[in-house]
């Protein structure tokens, strides 16, 4: 079914504004169209550099325990046993049901291509630029992706949050929104905003949207629990509706100092957010979701010397949701003995974090490998099938 | 436009134009007006970091009172006290956000207070837990605002080696693998290395994340901060027993061992010194104040100055305001959220006294709790590298619908009575001031609505 609105149509049907819009260049006709697919995708970047090691610990690794003094953790320092090899950090017990059900699995030592200078700042602008280097390159993957898929309307991707999400950035239109803003504006103020900002094509876009999408987060009732939550409350309702798409940032992983306690707030953010975006989706939503969430780097293998762990490499992606093949532990391990760890000090990368993703976008989108390659991720080797969805 | 010109120089470089403050007549004006006395700090005092110590130590007595008579009435007693202590704080960092709006609003040298906030935010830190969450106005107060007309050596040895810097990235506690510390530790409670300040000096503060420096030289520097650290009753200190043993090699230079702080202050000169440092420094400038992606030959020309002077900040403003790019029209950065109200409250020209019997509910639900939807919470960036410059970070849908309701509603609660919305177009703008401006000025259905439309127009949020 493809029927052919304006925004600005959609809006005053709406009864967001009045008719006196109309000639406002900035309400381009956008087509609601049905997406080419029905499977949903949530992409999180877990922002600061989560310690995959702590998170998905390999105790049965002869090498794990030497390395990590008080964070050796493992089953019997309360974490919990996944495969006889690996075990979840016990703040995750939470999504025990989850990885029973085959919801849950991990992807262990991946990297971007990212290495040497550790910062986190680039780390992330690589991940989500998806590129070999951060040169001449200014849109994200996730966009390069709905560039290439027809029928995508403004409704398709959401970025959800106050963070900017640069993997979303580029030629195709995304919705912006942060659930706790809203716009109460007479509809003169609205007519007047429009003339005093006509001018200025970067300012107009945001307050239109702006004004599209305060609407919809009016129905989404008042703040409940953190913002972690809002965020996944709004992105599940939206991935309910039209939208197949969305990415939000989970921050807080920056671990130097006394691990133990610092890592437990971003942990507990990632259970509630999962939970929440099963618990709040609707109707068959969940059993078509895919959850991506990656890393900028993941950190040393050796703690450091304040309880903590320094910036390293090779991370740990998390999956989950319905449409993944869960109860697993992915990766080729590279092991944490003397010689195995990337320039002495990190962990291993043994795949691409980027070929991860490029599969399982493969499998929700049927978009052939080569876009992935040239288009989505220019310069990527997909390699085999990792069998990351079911 | 290419030369000076008074009223793009108060917008441009300082918070805007004010109804009652003149704007500068000359570039040697604003220049001045930086080797004048600092009368901000008097009539809008914030109180220093030397003295915030003495809170964190108030509360550091009331955690020992704890922890030597648990269950006892005692322990209850300081638990309270303790909340008491940082309660206060709490209500203090409100009004210190207040005094730091209204130095922007009624200075006579905006230019000044943009620098302070250049260097704040090239130098971020903050306190992660308790106390010394407060700590970051202090912190400026007393390792970035007397440093900000002199050398960038000087500024970078108070702000690098500050207690709140050391807190923040992670100093504190990193000794010397080989240390005598982390020898007695020994093996089962090992104690090291954290690389966190060291790396950050390197990639923000000095060479720039492109700067010739690799893996190597940050541990040898993290080992060369090794026994830089502090505590609540002293402030800084060096601590021998953490010291790794042997000379440490950065960029190639041998640093001596010696048991104190001179080496670490000798490493610090020689990065301020570095071209790379120069370059990376210039470019921050000249991103934050003239535009995203600035003319070459303006970051060239403060690099230039930047090597010839050995970082005398006085001069590379002097080249920024005397170069014809940072004259150049039309209006283009976009102010950041905390710079976007505090032009509003110069424009405004809310009163000295605007905060006098407020309460902290008051100043959260004007500021506090506007900037975090705006995307800017108050002194709480996300990371080291401080607030993004690239303006499409801060035109976002949920930022500007964030500035929409504190345009439309605060300055109301600000003034007692709102300007006339057709004058205000014309003082709040200057030259700037645009017809669709003045119509909608003059067309709006109320005043706060007025005056929230101009605060919205493109030619107020750029500058």
């Amino acid at each position: 079914m493809v029927s052919s609105v304006s925004r600005r149509d959609f809006l005053a049907r709406a009864g967001v504004i009045g008719c006196s819009l109309a000639a406002s260049p900035l309400f381009t006709p956008v087509s609601f169209a049905q997406t080419p697919w029905d499977t949903r995708l949530v992409v999180i970047i877990l922002r600061g550099g989560m310690d995959g090691l702590d998170v998905v610990q390999p105790y049965g690794d002869p090498g794990f325990a030497a390395l990590r003094g008080s964070l050796s953790g493992g089953p019997q320092a309360g974490a919990l046993d996944l495969d006889g090899y690996f075990a979840l950090h016990p703040a995750l017990a939470s999504l025990m049901p989850l990885w029973q059900a085959g919801q849950l699995s991990f992807v262990h030592a991946i990297s971007t291509p990212y290495r040497d200078k550790r910062s986190h700042f680039d780390g992330q602008d690589l991940l989500e630029a998806g590129t070999e280097s951060l040169a001449g390159v200014r849109d994200g993957w996730l966009n390069r992706m709905l560039q290439v898929i027809p029928g995508v309307t403004a409704q398709t991707a959401y970025s959800v949050g106050r963070n900017d999400m640069r993997l979303m950035r580029g030629d195709a239109e995304v919705a912006n929104w942060a659930p706790d803003a809203d716009l109460g504006l007479s509809p003169q103020a609205v007519r007047l905003m429009d003339l005093v900002t006509e001018s200025d094509p970067a300012i107009h876009a945001a307050l239109a949207e702006a004004q599209l999408l305060s609407d919809a987060a009016d129905d989404m009732g008042g703040p409940r629990g953190g913002n972690h939550i809002e965020i996944a409350r709004f992105a599940a309702d939206r991935l309910s509706q039209d939208a197949r798409i969305a990415a939000f940032s989970l921050n807080g992983w920056d671990t130097h100092f006394h691990q133990e306690r610092a890592i437990l707030p971003g942990l507990k953010r990632l259970a509630e957010t999962l939970t929440t975006l099963r618990g709040k989706m609707r109707g068959d939503t969940w059993r078509k979701t895919a959850v991506i969430a990656m890393t900028e780097f993941g950190r040393t293998a050796r703690q450091n010397g304040t309880g903590g762990t320094d910036h390293g490499t090779g991370g740990l992606m998390v999956l989950a949701g319905g449409a993944i093949r869960g109860g697993r532990v992915f990766g080729q391990w590279p092991g944490l003995g003397d010689g195995d760890l990337y320039q002495g000090r990190d962990l291993m990368p043994t795949a691409d974090v980027r070929a991860q993703a490029a599969w399982i976008m493969r499998g929700l989108t049927g978009i052939d490998t080569t876009t992935f390659e040239q288009s989505i991720f220019p310069g990527l080797d997909m390699g085999s099938d990792p069998g990351l969805l079911l | 436009m290419s030369s000076f010109d008074p009223q793009l120089a108060e917008i441009r470089f300082g918070y805007g134009l004010s109804p009652q403050v003149a704007a500068p007549q000359s570039v040697a004006e604003m220049l001045d007006g930086l080797g004048t006395p600092d009368t901000m700090t008097t009539r809008f005092p914030v109180e220093p970091f030397h003295v915030f110590r003495n809170r964190m130590v108030a509360v550091q007595e009331q955690i020992r009172i704890r922890q030597a008579n648990r269950g006892t009435d005692l322990a209850a007693a300081a638990r309270k006290r303790r909340n008491e202590l940082n309660k206060d704080a709490r209500v203090a960092m409100f009004q210190w956000l207040g005094q730091t709006m209204l130095r922007r609003t009624h200075t006579t040298t905006a230019f000044r207070e943009r620098v302070v906030a250049f260097w704040a935010d090239h130098f971020t830190a903050m306190g992660k837990r308790g106390v010394v969450r407060r700590a970051t106005s202090p912190y400026i107060e007393d390792a970035i605002r007397p440093f900000v007309s002199g050398r960038f050596e000087d500024l970078l040895q108070s702000a690098v080696m500050h207690p709140l810097m050391v807190d923040y990235l992670d100093q504190r506690l990193s000794m010397g693998p080989n240390s005598e510390r982390a020898i007695k530790a020994g093996k089962n409670k090992p104690r090291g290395l954290n690389e966190n300040l060291a790396r950050e000096v390197l990639e923000l503060h000095t060479l720039g994340v492109d700067g010739p420096y690799t893996q190597q030289d940050v541990t040898e520097l993290a080992e060369l901060f090794a026994g830089l650290t502090f505590d609540s009753k002293n402030g800084l200190k060096f601590r021998k027993d953490f010291m790794e043993p042997g000379p440490e090699t950065v960029l190639g230079k041998a640093y001596p061992d010696v048991p104190n702080i001179n080496a670490i202050r000798a490493v610090l000169r020689d990065l301020a010194a570095h071209p790379s440092t120069a370059r990376h420094l210039a470019g921050k400038l000249a991103v934050h104040f003239v535009a995203d992606t600035p003319d070459p030959a303006l970051v060239d020309a403060l690099t230039q100055a930047y090597l010839d002077t050995g970082g005398d900040l006085m001069v590379l403003y002097e080249v920024l305001l005397t170069h014809p790019s940072a004259w150049r029209d039309p209006l283009n950065n976009f102010k950041p959220p905390a710079d976007y109200v505090s032009s509003a409250m110069r424009a405004l020209a809310v009163p000295a006294d605007a905060f006098d019997g407020q309460s902290e509910k008051d100043m959260r639900r004007m500021f506090a709790a506007p900037f975090i939807r705006m995307g800017q919470q108050w002194e709480r960036p996300l990371g080291p590298d401080g607030w993004p410059e690239e303006d499409p970070e801060w035109i976002t849908p949920q930022g500007l619908a964030a500035r929409v309701n504190w345009a439309m509603r605060i300055p109301a609660q600000l003034v007692k009575v709102l300007p006339d919305p057709r004058d205000f177009a014309e003082t709040a703008l200057g030259a700037f001031v645009t017809e669709p401006v003045r119509f909608a000025a003059a067309a709006a259905e109320s005043r706060p609505e007025a005056i929230g439309i101009v605060l919205m127009s493109p030619a107020f949020q750029r500058r």
